[in-house]
């Protein structure tokens, strides 16, 4: 009998323009990685730059949006171009949800944003959890 | 000579899956901070995707150069989609071919090794931006 394995896809706001974009990309590659058998991505200009393939990623995978800022571009964009995301985190609310405060560099993060990546890593395996358990 | 302008706008691959993506950014990082600070611009590649009048404006009205970090070209790619062709489109993997001897590792961040890499790349990349900043043709 096979056994269907169902992934969760991660959409990270790339945010090159801001810390918290910065901060979204390591946590998301964070749990990527410890979840490897559980969660897929996607770079999100992809749901422009590619094909079909990618277009259908949020009706393909249950997809969690990960955004870094309030203009809120990965779950805008998951929405109008795939697929309405099962769940959107905020990095500014999960922010202040554990009392820290925004990073203030672009690059080369170390043990002083480490909480920060930590905190966000946590918040979206625990969102990858619930949407496994609603599926 | 063309018109010249006051800043010109680097934009990186946004991928985190891959080296090349992680040394595309770490390159733009390099000339945003110390290389031409002042004169390159950068945006969020995902604010294109949503057609932020903001991004739109910046990328529609300065140079641009592109630096794909794979061959699905998504940063060169965003621009087209706006009706523009970027100045100068590099892909990032380029950088490494030509300097073998500097291997980057690392996915969502490029290691040491992938630092001075990235230093290197902006270094070249600067001549363009110079060329660019002075309404000259890449």
């Amino acid at each position: 009998m096979d056994i269907q394995v169902q992934k969760v896809g991660i959409v990270s706001c790339s945010g090159e323009e801001i810390p918290e974009g910065t901060l979204c990309r390591l946590a998301c590659r964070r749990v990527l990685d410890e979840r490897p058998g559980e969660t897929v991505t996607i770079c999100l200009p992809l749901f422009i730059a590619g094909g079909e393939e990618e277009r259908t990623f949020a009706s393909n995978y249950p997809t969690i949006t990960v955004d870094g800022c309030d203009k809120m571009c990965a779950a805008k964009a998951t929405e109008m171009l795939s697929g309405k995301p099962a769940k959107s985190l905020s990095i500014p609310e999960i922010l202040k949800k554990h009392g820290l405060k925004a990073p203030d560099k672009l690059r080369h993060f170390g043990p002083e944003e480490d909480a920060a990546v930590r905190a966000v890593a946590g918040e979206i395996a625990r969102a990858v959890d619930e949407v496994l358990e609603e599926e | 000579m063309g018109k010249k302008h006051k800043k010109v706008v680097v934009l990186p691959c946004s991928g985190i899956g891959k080296v090349f993506g992680a040394l595309a950014r770490e390159t733009m990082y390099e000339l945003l901070e110390k290389t031409r600070p002042g004169t390159v611009a950068t945006t969020c590649l995902p604010l294109l995707v949503i057609q932020d009048p903001e991004a739109v404006a910046l990328v529609t009205a300065n140079p641009v150069i592109t630096i794909d970090g794979c061959p699905k070209d998504c940063a060169k790619k965003s621009v087209q989609a706006l009706g523009k062709e970027p100045e100068k489109a590099y892909e990032a993997i380029k950088f490494y071919t030509a300097h073998k001897d500097l291997k980057p590792e690392g996915i969502a961040e490029v290691n040491e090794t992938g630092r001075k890499l990235a230093q290197v790349a902006a270094a070249e990349v600067a001549k363009v931006v110079d060329e660019l900043a002075a309404g000259e043709e890449a």
